[in-house]
């Protein structure tokens, strides 16, 4: 399996750190893969920007931090300014219109969906707006099976609220699957 | 799916070794980047009939888990640089009273609050010598899941064995980054309990009169023996004294005890060192860049040796000088002015050939910084 080195970016409080959390632990826990998942953030609590490298791999992952991301998530224009420069050449540019003006093109496929738009029309709770953006990875990367995200996410969270994650998880999955980039 | 397989946090590994090794009361208070072991502990420990109480600050929460450890419990309490500094006073109190207490340092880039969210590596020398006077101090750190686990329960077995406060020197980066951690059953791993006197109710026990073996054994405070306990010099009741032989015997003992157990407590990984030139020494966060470097540099033919060190205090003096005999140099890589650096070049012979590679902004050092380095270091330019 290829290694994904992946950057997922946002601001304090949109769940990029919970998302970047599930993802790996379904790649170990249910797929029996390797995973590392770091962070960085400032000293605020909600606000700032905020930071997740995950690393998906066959092989024992010792430096766990992403220098140059293979698959690169922006949720807000701060983080896009920031990280759109790291991506790795042919890489993969996720981002959503809501939150990103697109500017100078980089070298990779970037995606521009309107995830929360789909979120908020479909399920009417923005909370689940990071699942929606899982689904779309899975749908284009097939990085795990939407299953083994599902599988996790009803560990963390309350009964009645799994059912929304699905559906968040199932949009995302959709979404990506007119670009047939998988 | 692998049984007791768990995908998580550096702390909260610390927290199922802590809960492996039989901890049951815990006293802190919280502070980035150590705070999910108190949150995780405060959810678990009361369900097992351990008690968990988050104090005022960090000098009560010292203070506490020593009351907790004379009363009989095997205790823990958990910080960083800003608390652990706070924790000196108390620190000294456990060396003197002999207590035996794990005490968690999560490291973040100092001095003072300085980056409280970042990686650092600069408190080596504060956890040997942060509290005043002569005393010896066992630190242990890791640089992976599995061994923040087994250096936890590895901490509690030697704060059992020879009475004394053991500090865990972890990192941001270890405390927060996830990855997977098996757990292992019960028994796979030794674990040592509390030695209780076996003199009865009534009858006289010494608190600090040594059995043969040099090991103390206790009464659990509060219990069937009265006795004093003080920071002052004391003889075999724990009551003060000032005579110039209980004196010197006492702090003799203090240091020794652990000193000549060295080779107890030493743990150590080591790599390729049979034919190494060049020996890469690392602990902690740093040393999964390390080694890293090392497997990368071998597969190109560089002869490359790797030795990360899983206990810093009592600093392996013979080990460090046997293993790095025949290289031609060694390099320290730490995230600090060159703490072990200095202790490198003090223990072995020709100190010339000892260099830093250090990362000092609060992020990760990375295998290309390092690799960048040693080519400077080898002369070859960048």
């Amino acid at each position: 399996m290829e290694k994904f080195r992946m950057v997922f970016s946002g601001a304090g409080g949109q769940g990029v750190i919970t998302a970047a959390v599930i993802l790996a632990e379904a790649a170990v826990i249910h797929e029996g893969l390797i995973a590392v998942q770091s962070q960085s953030y400032g000293p605020e609590a909600r606000g700032g920007a905020t930071r997740s490298d995950i690393i998906i791999s066959e092989h024992p992952i010792l430096f766990p931090k992403v220098t140059q991301p293979n698959v690169l998530v922006c949720l807000t224009q701060e983080a896009y300014d920031k990280f759109s420069p790291i991506i790795r050449p042919g890489g993969l540019l996720l981002t959503d219109d809501r939150y990103v003006k697109l500017g100078k093109k980089v070298d990779a496929k970037q995606v521009e969906l309107p995830m929360y738009q789909t979120v908020q029309d479909a399920i009417g709770n923005p909370v689940v707006f990071n699942i929606c953006m899982l689904g779309v990875l899975i749908g284009l990367l097939g990085l795990v099976k939407a299953e083994s995200v599902l599988a996790v996410i009803s560990t963390r969270v309350q009964e009645k609220y799994v059912e929304m994650n699905r559906k968040a998880l199932e949009l995302g999955v959709s979404m990506a699957e007119p670009l047939g980039l998988g | 799916m692998e049984e007791n397989l768990v995908f998580v946090q550096g702390n909260e590994a610390c927290v199922e070794g802590a809960l492996y090794a039989g901890m049951s009361f815990f006293a802190g208070y919280p502070i980035t980047p150590s705070t999910e072991i108190a949150e995780l502990l405060a959810r678990r420990l009361p369900g097992r009939g351990g008690r968990f109480i988050q104090m005022e600050d960090e000098i009560s929460s010292l203070c506490a888990i020593i009351g907790g450890s004379l009363t009989g419990n095997k205790v823990m309490t958990a910080t960083s640089g800003p608390g652990f500094s706070l924790m000196q006073e108390a620190l000294g109190f456990a060396v003197m009273a002999e207590i035996p207490c794990v005490i968690v340092n999560v490291q973040r880039g100092g001095p003072s609050t300085g980056n409280p969210t970042h990686v650092g590596q600069g408190d080596v020398n504060q956890a040997r010598w942060g509290t005043h006077g002569d005393h010896a101090i066992i630190t242990l750190t890791a640089s992976t899941h599995q061994d923040v686990l087994e250096m936890t329960v590895h901490a509690f077995n030697m704060a059992e064995t020879y009475r004394t406060p053991v500090i865990l020197l972890f990192d941001e980066v270890i405390g927060h980054m996830r990855e997977k951690l098996v757990i292992p059953e019960a028994g796979v791993l030794p674990v040592v309990d509390r030695l209780r006197t076996s003199v009865k109710r009534g009858v006289d026990y010494h608190p600090y009169l040594p059995r043969e073996d040099g090991r103390l054994p206790m009464s659990d405070f509060g219990g069937d023996h009265r006795y004093n306990v003080t920071g002052l010099y004391h003889d075999m009741w724990g009551f003060p004294s000032s005579n110039p032989k209980v004196v010197e015997s006492l702090l003799n003992h203090l240091v020794d005890k652990i000193e000549t157990n060295v080779h107890e407590i030493t743990r150590y990984k080591e790599l390729y060192l049979e034919d190494a030139e060049v020996i890469l020494i690392s602990f902690g966060s740093a040393a999964r860049s390390t080694l890293h470097t090392v497997e990368n540099r071998r597969r190109r033919g560089d002869r490359l040796g790797y030795l990360e060190l899983q206990s810093i205090w009592p600093f392996p003096v013979d080990l460090i000088r046997e293993k790095c005999r025949k290289a031609r140099r060694i390099v320290v890589v730490e995230m600090n002015k060159g703490q072990v650096t200095g202790l490198v070049k003090a223990a072995v012979e020709n100190p010339e050939r000892v260099f830093l590679a250090n990362r000092i902004d609060g992020e990760l050092i990375s295998p290309t910084n390092i690799k960048n380095i040693l080519r400077i270091i080898q002369g070859r330019g960048v």
